[in-house]
């Protein structure tokens, strides 16, 4: 690991093979990211994570790590994009915080935050998504999803069992559950799985928890998602 | 009423501000102001009036709260039809078969979705939180009299 590159400024080491991303996080430097994770193979569909890697934009999560690479990330431009980005998955979901388990813990929301979003900005969609309730210990309220395809990933990769998949594309693109009757009951999904832990946002929820840490002591009400080291293994465990 | 929650510090803003129309006033005319703070979404024809209203009237506007910012908890009625809902309101309570669903000329027509503020009006502020905290109230506003350019702080921003 001699190898480094520089970002905004910092030198962040990696080795042969990791991305931007995975080098940054490694070395404790935040880029906000919402569909990436160190555990997965990056998907790349958020872009959130864009930097400017000279003088192009791309994200930073899919671009493999170069030696003197000179990588902006933390500029008001692109962080007016991201927050662009991030406004419009507000919108096109129905991302009502305090009726939902997930707020403090959700990664969304604690990225807006970070990144300064007051308003979603945009005109709303207001979609019409079902609710899935039929697993004995887990919801699914497919309102809350920004298609990032981590639970499609964790059920592939770790669980074996390919529970969840997006079907459909561009703005019909959405997620399934891979059953008979296309209800989570029906698949075999436990709720001990990875894949049921790992989404950012409140889509999969285990039942019977409410509120078992109160709001405002959560992850991201004790710090910025920005000054959290592996927010993810923090959320997970809850 | 989370403006009361900024407590003593009312009595600093008296100083410095008149109020108009507002809860405590319960003046119905909207005068000219140079600071609008509206809550709540728009769920009927009134509210859209009010707000157009108030619009014109002030230089700045700011939404105050989750209702006015993205519908809030009203907004959750926005899958279901309004036929839909008036029905279950007034008409599916045991005992009330021969309720009927208010059309006195008078009441202000519901829309058929609930919208935030900034699709119909511009907004010059938002204050978010479900309600928001007295402190974010309140560094908004005393940044608007100071002439401050960012008014809210990251760590006041919460959307619970
Ligand atoms: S359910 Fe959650 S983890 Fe799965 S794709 Fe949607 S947002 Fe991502
Ligand atoms: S984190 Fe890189 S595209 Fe989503």
């Amino acid at each position: 690991m001699s190898a480094t590159f520089l970002l905004d400024g910092r030198a962040i080491p990696f080795s042969e093979g990791q991305t931007i991303l995975q080098a940054a996080v490694a070395a404790g430097a935040y880029i906000p990211h919402l569909c990436f994770h160190p555990d997965f193979k990056p998907h790349g569909s958020c872009k959130v994570c864009t930097v400017k890697v000279g003088g192009r934009q791309s994200a930073s999560c899919t671009t493999a790590a170069a030696a003197g690479a000179v990588v902006e990330s933390d500029t008001p431009a692109i962080n007016a994009e991201r927050l662009a980005l991030v406004q419009m998955l507000f919108v096109e979901g129905n991302h009502f915080c305090p009726s939902c388990e997930k707020s403090g813990d959700c990664k969304l929301q604690a990225t807006a935050c970070d990144l300064g979003m007051v308003s979603p900005h945009f005109d709303h969609f207001f979609p019409d998504r079902p609710v899935d309730a039929s697993h004995p210990d887990l919801l699914l309220d497919f309102n809350r999803c920004i298609l990032c395809s981590l639970c499609v990933r964790a059920s592939r990769d770790v669980d074996g069992k390919n529970a969840f998949a997006l079907a459909g594309r561009g703005l019909r693109t959405r997620l399934i559950v891979n059953s008979r009757t296309g209800r989570l009951v029906d698949s075999d999904v436990s709720a001990g799985d990875r894949a049921v832990h790992v989404c950012p946002v409140g889509v999969i929820l285990p039942k019977r928890r409410g509120f078992s840490v109160p709001l405002g002591r959560r992850v991201f009400d004790l710090k910025p998602i920005s000054a959290v080291a592996d927010a993810s293994a923090q959320i997970e465990e809850r | 009423m989370s403006i009361l929650d900024i407590d003593e510090r009312l009595f600093t803003l008296l100083d410095k501000v008149e109020f108009d129309r507002s809860p405590i006033t319960d003046i119905k005319e909207v005068g000219e102001c140079d600071v609008g703070i509206i809550e709540g979404g728009l769920c009927n024809a009134e509210n859209v009036e009010v707000l157009r209203e108030f619009r014109r009237r002030c230089k700045v506007l700011v939404a105050l709260g989750a209702c006015a910012i993205n519908g809030g908890l009203p907004a959750q009625r926005n899958h279901l039809s309004l036929p839909l809902l008036l029905q279950e309101v007034y008409r599916s309570e045991p005992g009330a078969e021969y309720g009927l669903i208010p059309n006195d000329p008078e009441l202000p027509l519901p829309l058929n979705k609930v919208h935030p503020l900034h699709e119909v009006v511009r907004i010059d502020h938002f204050i978010p939180g479900c309600p928001p905290s007295a402190d974010a109230i309140w560094q908004v506003l005393t940044g608007l009299l100071e002439g401050r350019e960012h008014p809210l702080d990251h760590s006041l921003i919460h959307f619970d």
